[in-house]
């Protein structure tokens, strides 16, 4: 069944200023879709259909006032669940906190308010955005549009699904070590992780505090380069966040003649799927034909990259989920003796397994005797995966490689080898460690399901990589339309929707 | 069992202390909520003091200013760069189950506090000088004590949450010997007066404002130091003073029998002045200190580090030396000012239009012993500086006797008004009317006449039991001058 919520935002934005189209259509299509595919996919945690219709039905007023209105007013945006919102429940995807209703928005949220989008739910993830397949999640696992059976990749795995499937046009994800770039790899999307502190944390439920950032997760990328705009700029509440202003729209296909490229060596790893790899090649091939001066380079410290972050994200997120005990907030466990017990057994129940291994990783990181050895040293490799970044930069403009080293994995098939698992975002930390901005654009298929390319430059540098992403993505002609066409494939774990 | 005196005879002490300063800004260390102190529980608290998922803290920069100024007035060096560190441990108070401190990058460092004991002054250096968040606090209800033992609930109240908190951690101070427990309590107030002087708290012990941890050790003479406790809950001078003292015999007494002392944390008991064992240190927690990824690194400017250095107050140390020269006193006469804590009610009355001489006598004289009788704080007795400037300018006038003063003085004390209101309600005057005086000295003769004779006869000094006869019919209102005088010019040949 056709739907309105299918199309970009760009090209909804130009349909609703023409009168084309109401945003009241447009969400009730967005919400339809949902209704219909929610449960093959279990993307969305929470559906805000009340809210979702009258915000729409506010933007629709304004406009009729006249009111000048933004490219996102009337867009329907699905938002991850680790992102607070008032008066919705807001789970991080964790039991932990199930039924938890937040007395305050997040910065990105509101900025998305402010901007007239019309946030139509919130997504499923995997437990406090700790996975690479969304499997994590205390609320089960999300299916791959293309494909129920496989993952749609994680963290950010409802978000990309949601907009794979057209239940939404464009969602926020947030980004750790790869969280918003991976699923969107996986799902054929367009994600941009921006630079550490463009986007404001500020009620972003924390995994890793010195790495985690919000982004934009599209179906193209002017829209990303749109949806990043809205929700950027400096934010007094967060201390980290930047003053930088944000323009990533004007001038977005001036074309990549003369732009310096360099193919990151280290991030064509041993593991790696080979069609995945001559994916990617043939995209850095087409940057070639673009005009771009593409060579070869290397950046030693890459390796050590996924040792380190496995070492300092833990060990913020023992310290980052240590609030959560039962006293104020979520789940309190009835039975305890005391209030030690019942801190710990609130825990013992509230947290999945995956989150447990990481506290207790991040715990030995930090502790006495232990610090020198992992906390630091990790801290030192990341100091030395900058350094290696800046002096590349020196002889390029933008870096790029795979997002991932394989397509979708089929379900189940990695829950068990929590490496392999890790092994999913080696092509995506070095960049979450540097704090740059990293762009996935998909590049085209491998056995039938989607691969993305990664572009990333200096910090600030998101309108050159958004620009390199758009050449490639005209030159490219990846069909991102939404796929809902379940009916075709094995969905051994879920009833799959209407059409 | 070994006496004070004893232990000091034999061991040597160690003291050092750690010093919790609550500052007033107007707001919280990492939010805006307010930080008024007593409000309804729970009334002033945020997203980020209660450590909502999702919060994040912004440094209050007055605090850190704050803070600067008091490591500047430590003679501290400040650091040109440091970063806030997470503490991480449980506990149901603490909202984020970690508190934002500093870790091995303080903002203040290596400084001194010179402190003086009945004239001898000691040098006291200063480690450290960090700044903090507060925690809330625990209300444990349905038991007898109040304590957790026995509770039937626990409820926690986080207005105090992330109040900013400065911590002073004094060096090791060895060579005190039984000095220690005075030197201490010096230190404590010399602190408190230097941070009320530089206006950045209330300092006020028995509202927490000002929370004191007393670290102490004995060794041999001529022995390497030994292993020390921290006793906490030390939440006044006088308990400052009595702990260090207590915690001395205490441990004189377990290494004379041969026992070792255990390091551990103490809870100091007001009413018993004796201390408990709290946890052990050798379980202690590891906190984990990491540095705060969500805030970015200090970095106080140096020419701003200047300015408040040149803007800083006169300190009280500096301030007394000229108080003393001023008001024509000898050393150990402020000395006695100091220890009473009256330096400033002192300078308050006299600015107030007293005479030095008079406010002294005052304060050190009536008030203190009020003071001493119910065991408040000089400062706490309910009477202003104002009042006692009122009360002198009242006898200075003649309107009051030195005896009736004290009387009008306990009726400002009992909360009657100023000593104006107190005359006029307690009906007290000076009786100077000499018509009304001249029939009672009259009376007077005629019920002594021997008295009255020896007096026509010379001899003066019998004035005094006519005097007094005087006074007792007047009921004290009279002036005796005037009696005096009168009596002499009544029986004058």
């Amino acid at each position: 069944m056709e739907s309105l919520a299918d199309r970009t935002a760009h090209e909804l934005s130009g349909m609703l200023a023409a009168g084309e189209v109401s945003a009241v259509e447009l969400t009730k299509d967005a919400l339809g879709v949902i209704e219909r595919t929610n449960k093959a996919l279990n993307s969305f945690l929470t559906v805000s259909d009340v809210q979702a219709m009258s915000a729409a039905k506010a933007v629709d007023e304004a406009r009729a006032r006249g009111e000048k209105l933004g490219p996102m007013a009337g867009i329907p945006v699905a938002v991850k669940d680790v992102l607070v919102t008032k008066g919705v429940t807001t789970t991080a995807g964790s039991r932990i906190l199930e039924g938890f209703v937040p007395p305050y928005d997040a910065t990105a949220v509101q900025r998305l308010r402010q901007a007239g989008a019309i946030i139509v739910g919130k997504t499923n993830m995997d437990e406090f955005a700790m996975g690479s397949s969304n499997e994590n999640s205390g609320f089960g696992a999300v299916h791959h549009p293309w494909d129920l059976s496989r993952v749609p990749g994680g963290s950010s795995g409802g978000s990309a699904a949601a907009v794979a499937a057209g239940q939404a046009v464009a969602a926020l994800g947030t980004d750790t070590g790869g969280s918003i770039r991976l699923p969107a790899a996986f799902c054929g999307l367009v994600a941009i992780k921006p630079t550490y502190g463009r986007v404001s944390r500020y009620g972003l439920i924390a995994f890793a505090s010195s790495l985690d950032q919000v982004g934009p997760m599209t179906r193209d990328v002017t829209d990303a380069a749109t949806l990043l705009e809205a929700i950027s700029g400096h934010d007094p509440a967060d201390a980290t966040s930047l003053e930088d202003p944000a323009d990533f729209t004007t001038g977005l296909d001036r074309g990549i003649k003369g732009l310096r490229v360099g193919i990151v060596k280290e991030l064509f790893t041993e593991g790696m799927e080979p069609e995945v790899a001559a994916a990617v090649r043939r995209g850095i091939d087409q940057l070639v034909s673009l005009g771009a001066q593409v060579e070869e380079c290397s950046l030693p410290s890459f390796k050590y990259a996924l040792a380190a972050y496995h070492v300092i994200a833990p060990a913020e997120a023992s310290s980052n989920l240590a609030r959560f005990d039962g006293v104020r907030y979520g789940l309190r466990s009835p039975d305890a003796r005391d209030v030690t017990e019942m801190m710990m057994r609130s825990r013992e129940e509230g947290f999945g397994d995956e989150v447990k291994r990481r506290i207790m990783v991040g715990t030995y990181a930090l502790s006495a005797g232990y610090y020198d050895a992992y906390y630091d040293k990790a801290q030192r490799v990341r100091t030395v995966v900058i350094r290696e970044l800046e002096a590349a930069y020196e002889n390029f403009d933008v870096l790029v490689g795979p997002t991932a080293p394989c397509v979708a994995f089929k379900l189940g098939d990695r829950v068990n080898d929590p490496v392999a698992m890790y092994l999913a975002d080696i092509a995506t930390i070095p960049m979450s460690l540097a704090g740059i901005p990293a762009i996935t654009v998909p590049i085209g298929l491998a056995d039938g399901l989607p691969v993305g390319l990664q572009i990333f430059g200096p910090h600030f540098s998101e309108a050159q990589i958004l620009r390199a992403a758009f050449a490639l993505e005209q030159s490219a002609g990846f069909d991102s339309r939404p796929r809902r066409d379940f009916a075709h494939s094995a969905a051994p774990q879920a009833k799959p929707g209407q059409p | 069992m070994l006496s004070f005196d004893d232990v000091v005879a034999r061991y040597e002490p160690v003291i050092g202390l750690e010093t919790h300063v609550e500052l007033g800004t107007q707001t919280k260390m990492f939010c805006g909520c307010p930080t008024v102190f007593g409000a309804e529980p729970n009334t002033q608290v945020c997203p980020v003091c209660l450590g909502l998922p999702g919060s994040l803290p912004v440094t209050n920069k007055a605090a850190i200013e704050a803070t600067v100024r008091i490591g500047l007035a430590l003679n501290c060096s400040i650091a040109s760069w440091c970063r806030f560190a997470r503490k991480n441990y449980f506990y149901p108070d603490m909202p984020k189950n970690f508190q934002i401190s500093q870790y091995d990058e303080p903002l203040c460092s290596d400084g001194y506090l010179d402190v003086e004991v009945d004239g001898e002054l000691f040098r006291i250096g200063i480690e450290r000088v960090h700044l903090e968040e507060d925690t809330g606090k625990s209300l444990h209800v349905g038991g007898a004590t109040g304590r957790i033992h026995g509770a039937t609930e626990s409820l926690v109240d986080f207005n105090r949450a992330g109040i900013p908190l400065v911590e002073i951690v004094t060096k090791p101070v060895p060579g005190i010997g039984a000095r220690a427990p005075e030197v201490a309590k010096a230190y404590v107030a010399e602190l408190r007066d230097v941070i009320r002087t530089l206006g950045v708290s209330d300092v006020k012990m028995e509202q927490g404002s000002m929370r004191c941890d007393v670290n102490t050790s004995l060794n041999k003479l001529g022995e390497t130091w030994g292993t020390r406790t921290e006793t906490k809950n030390v939440n006044s001078l006088r308990s400052v003073e009595r702990s260090v003292r207590s915690e001395m015999i205490r441990q004189g007494n377990i290494l004379e029998n041969g026992g070792h002392i255990i390091q551990e944390t103490r809870h100091f008991h007001e009413d018993t002045g004796e201390s408990t064992s709290g946890r052990s240190k050798e379980t202690a927690t590891d906190y984990r200190y990491f540095p705060e990824p969500d805030l970015v690194p200090l970095a106080p400017d140096a020419t701003w580090v200047k300015e408040l250095k040149a803007a800083l107050p006169e300190l009280p140390r500096v301030h007394r030396a000229r108080l003393t020269a001023e008001w024509g006193l000898s050393a150990l006469d402020m000395q006695s000012i100091l220890n009473a804590g009256a330096v400033e009610l002192i300078e308050q009355t006299v600015a107030q239009g007293a005479s030095p001489e008079a406010a002294r006598k005052w304060w050190l004289g009536e008030l203190s012993r009020h003071a001493n009788e119910r065991g408040i704080e000089l400062g706490d007795s309910g009477v202003t500086p104002s009042q006692v400037a009122q009360l002198q300018k009242l006898v200075d006038e003649g309107k009051l006797t030195d005896k009736l003063a004290r009387q009008v003085l306990e009726g400002v004390l009992a909360g009657e008004g100023d000593p104006a209101e107190v005359m006029a309600a307690r009906g007290i005057e000076v009786v100077s009317d000499t018509g009304a005086l001249t029939v009672a000295v009259d009376e007077a003769i005629a019920a002594n006449p021997d008295i009255a004779e020896k007096i026509r006869g010379g001899n003066q000094a019998a004035a005094g039991v006519l005097i007094g006869a005087v006074m007792k019919t007047t009921r004290g209102q009279a002036d005796a001058k005037t009696v005096r005088e009168l009596v002499l010019s009544r029986l004058s040949n």
